[in-house]
């Protein structure tokens, strides 16, 4: 069959947009609410009309599922096989709808990106229409620019955006298959699907834009789909406030974001990928000494992604994004959509080339975060939290080797990371469905048995995390590695940092693993009764995942294992043409010598493998380990507990500082100047025309009133005279008569 | 036996002007006063008739049939005054009907 996958990328966003089309405007008929929960809840409102609002939100939300506490917590799957409902017949439409459109989504990009290999430059432009016209704006130098700047409505495949659309898709079509297990019985089940195929579609539209203004499109489009998906279970206010933090803190790096397009535009004068790289390459030097325009927008353009990518100081949603279904967690917040920063900047790698100051910002601040929630993440409790502080230092990880200048190192960890970390998630989901919505790990433990598919998956998930040769984090993270202590602006000291958080985080991930899975079992007893391993909805993600989990990292084999053939590189053969580092790289391969590597290597596998050892022995061995620990460290746990009080610190310094108190100051301002002047040119106005009402009343009234007074005066002698009695002027016409007619007669 | 002279007429008419005017000003009844105004202008009517005798001028005479003629007008729009007066205040007497004034 000769079919140009190439020609029809376009396709690859509109599969989904119309999944979330037709979920989100009729998905409703084909999922209704089940009319008993509507009955119960205006029954229970009726005839309980005593209780508090509490009770009632608490009855209306808990009846139709008879498991109260877990809507409490926000995960309203019950384990009671009994009591299974599954709504209409027709929600099975969504089921296979819904997770299809990726499937296509995920088809069509595996043919085209098949195709791609096969061309000559890897580099496919879809330019369908301009969808920004005409908007002519002033250069930097102050001309206004020659051409009016446009941004198309186009698509770009090159091998960066191959690597992403088949991340989406792919993995966006294994969790929407888990969802079909995992949200089987909440409402709202249309809602989720139309969400989620929503997000596939502005992701692609993302990483298949072919300008920075298209890919902001898609930036804030996701960012929206977060936000929804967060606040999934609104009800909930955490679940709201949660949802609003990630906005309004994305919004912060959106601003800085802007502010770089803005920049970029006005010095280059285009948006579209291709022509700013060869317009950066071929008219502007490497900005070596001292901050020029070029890092200024690539310090803005990281502010950006510090947003989207929860980087410090921007990294405080991720953590809350959690109150969200664990599948969102596992395919917005940590495989897909905060990997876009890491994608962006990569995707600026010419940019960032220039700019060797900023690109040393971007490595300083990943690999601050990295070891930041690693250490956070190592006294968490909350399952899901462990995971996202994970997320979070893993993110730093990949901003580290992009501020090395490994470019094609971080798309490689975010391919791997995004295996192992869906599947972690995923994992953890899992679990939580088997405890009905228990997240807490101290109330978990020995689950090994009972839920053993999900033990085992989670198992490859955590090795591969945790870097253990021959699963696919090892082959990333010492790539990382390595390329931060040889690389040209690397250092001795983000190989170090690099590596103490290996450590920590193989510790921390064994620490969730024994707590979760081995030892002793906490499990609350009355939940302890329904404990069953997930549905294969659920199981058959969790493995496909896994199997990526240790296959994904063998496509970027190191280069000094020389006893592997080349197609063992092919990830970095297949980036190659996608940024421009990779000659530069190219050319001072073999400058250390592979004893060099060697000893690299196994010192990070050994951390690791101490830092299993150490979260073995404590939470295994010695279970009393942490405990005596915790005590005698109190001051240091806290720290790390209350997370470095950092959102206490931003509560203090800007949501009550620079917010209400700002808000206050604005209000006093408003009450004392703004208010002060309206009042003031009120009682100036009152006061003049106070003056203006004696002068009207007294002047002019005053003189109408005495013309009038003077007419009244005068004419009273007269008025006397009109009697109204005809026979009074008859007589007087006669005397006048007489009075005449005498005159006349004397007068002779 | 004395012929009836000019002055004979004009002492008549003066007679009847003379109790037209007087009770055109003291009687209060509205009918009366409107009899009177026809005596005076009778006293009028007497005058021109014994002036156009005596002249031998016609005209006289013309001017009395005038002048009768607008006595019946006079005293048709006035009595219809009155009628409706009355149907409106119940009375005809001329000093309690004195609201036109200031």
């Amino acid at each position: 069959m000769n079919f140009n996958f190439l020609d029809l990328i376009w396709l690859i966003p509109l599969f989904p947009l119309c999944g979330a089309v037709l979920m989100l405007l009729f998905g409703r008929l084909l999922d209704p609410q089940p009319p008993s929960t509507v009955a119960l809840a205006a029954g229970v409102e009726h005839t309980h009309d005593e209780h508090t609002h509490d009770e009632h939100e608490h009855h209306h939300h808990g009846h139709p599922h008879s498991h109260s506490h877990e809507h409490a917590t926000g995960h309203d799957h019950d384990h009671d096989h009994d009591h299974h409902h599954h709504g209409s017949p027709l929600k099975v439409l969504i089921s296979l709808l819904c997770p299809g459109m990726v499937l296509i989504s995920f088809l069509l990009s595996a043919g085209a990106v098949l195709q791609l290999s096969s061309q000559p430059g890897k580099v496919k432009e879809v330019i369908q229409f301009t969808w920004l016209a005409g908007l002519r704006f002033h250069l930097m130098n102050g001309h206004l620019a020659t051409l009016p700047f446009s941004a198309d409505w186009g698509f770009l495949l090159d091998p960066l955006s191959a690597v992403m659309i088949l991340v989406v898709t792919g993995i966006g079509f294994l969790i929407h298959v888990y969802s079909v297990g995992y949200m089987a019985h909440d409402t709202g089940y249309y809602r989720f699907f139309g969400y989620l195929n929503l997000f596939v579609f502005f992701m692609l539209m993302l990483v298949l834009a072919n300008n920075y203004t298209l890919l902001f499109v898609g930036w804030e489009g996701v960012g929206l789909c977060s936000y929804l998906l967060i606040g999934f279970y609104f009800q909930k206010k955490s679940a709201g406030d949660a949802g609003k933090k990630a906005f309004i803190v994305n919004r912060i790096g959106d601003a800085g974001f802007i502010m770089g397009l803005l920049l970029m535009y006005s010095l280059l004068g285009t948006a579209r990928f291709v022509e700013v790289n060869q317009k950066l390459i071929g008219h502007f030097h490497a900005e070596t000494a001292g901050f020029g325009v070029l890092s200024a927008i690539a310090i803005l353009f990281f502010v950006g992604a510090t947003g989207k990518s929860a980087q410090f100081p921007l990294y405080v949603w991720l953590p809350d994004a959690m109150e969200g279904p664990t599948p969102v967690s596992a395919l917005i917040h940590a495989a897909t959509m905060v990997t876009a920063g890491v994608y962006m900047v990569a995707r600026s790698s010419a940019l960032f080339q220039l700019a060797p100051s900023a690109s040393t910002v971007v490595a300083a601040v990943g690999a601050f975060t990295a070891i930041l929630a690693a250490t956070i993440a190592l006294v968490q409790n909350d399952i899901k939290r462990v995971l996202a502080y994970s997320t979070i230092s893993q993110l730093g990880y990949m901003f580290l080797a992009l501020g090395v200048g490994a470019y094609w190192v971080a798309i490689f960890h975010l391919f791997t990371h995004a295996f192992f970390k869906a599947l972690l998630f995923l994992c953890s989901g899992s679990v939580i469905h088997a405890l009905g919505g228990e997240q807490d790990m101290r109330h978990m433990g020995d689950l090994k048995d009972k839920i053993p598919i999900t033990h085992w998956t989670m198992w490859v998930g955590s090795v591969a995390i945790a870097g253990i040769p021959g699963f696919a984090g090892f082959f990333s993270k010492d790539e990382i590695l390595w390329q931060a202590y040889s690389s040209p602006s690397g250092s001795k000291v983000l190989w170090i940092i690099g590596l103490v958080t290996a450590g920590l985080t193989a510790f921390y991930m064994w620490r969730l693993m024994n707590m979760t899975f081995y030892g002793k079992s906490r499990v609350k007893p009355e939940v302890a009764a329904h404990i069953h391993e997930s549905p294969p909805s659920m199981t058959v993600p969790l493995v496909a995942l896994a199997a990526g989990g240790v296959l994904a990292g063998w496509l970027g084999v190191p280069k000094f294992w020389t006893y592997f053939p080349d197609s063992f590189q092919t990830f970095e053969h297949w980036l190659e043409p996608a940024f421009a580092s990779a000659a530069i790289e190219a050319s001072r391969l073999g400058e250390h010598d592979a004893s060099t590597e060697w000893i690299l290597m196994a010192v990070s596998v050994a951390v690791a493998i101490i830092g299993i050892t150490v979260a073995r022995y404590f939470y295994h061995h010695k279970p009393h380990v942490p405990d005596t620990l915790e005590k005698s460290l109190r001051p240091l746990h806290n720290l790390l507990y209350n997370k470095y009080y950092v959102d206490e610190v931003y509560d203090f310094l800007f949501v009550n500082g620079l917010g209400k108190g700002g808000g206050r100051m604005l209000g006093a301002f408003d009450r004392n100047v703004v208010d002060g002047a309206v009042n003031g040119a009120g009682w100036l106005t009152r006061f003049s025309s106070r003056i203006s009402m004696w002068w009207d009343t007294w002047i002019v009234d005053g003189a109408v009133r005495f013309g009038s007074f003077t007419v009244k005066l005068l004419s009273y002698p007269v008025c006397i005279l009109q009697t109204g009695r005809v026979q009074a002027y008859a007589l007087a016409v006669i005397v006048g008569v007489l009075l005449f007619f005498g005159y006349f007669v004397a007068g002779k | 036996m004395y012929p009836i002279t000019t002055a004979h007429y004009i002492a008549l008419s003066a007679a009847l002007l003379l109790i037209g005017t007087v009770g055109v000003l003291t009687r209060r009844n509205i009918v009366i006063i409107l009899m009177s105004i026809e005596l005076i202008l009778n006293a009028v009517n007497i005058n021109l008739v014994a002036f156009s005798q005596a002249l031998h001028n016609l005209d006289g005479q013309v001017f009395a049939i005038f002048v009768i003629t607008d006595a019946v007008a006079e005293a048709a729009v006035g009595l219809g005054i009155l009628i409706a007066l009355f149907r409106n205040k119940e009375t005809v007497l001329a000093d309690e009907v004195d609201l036109l004034k200031w």
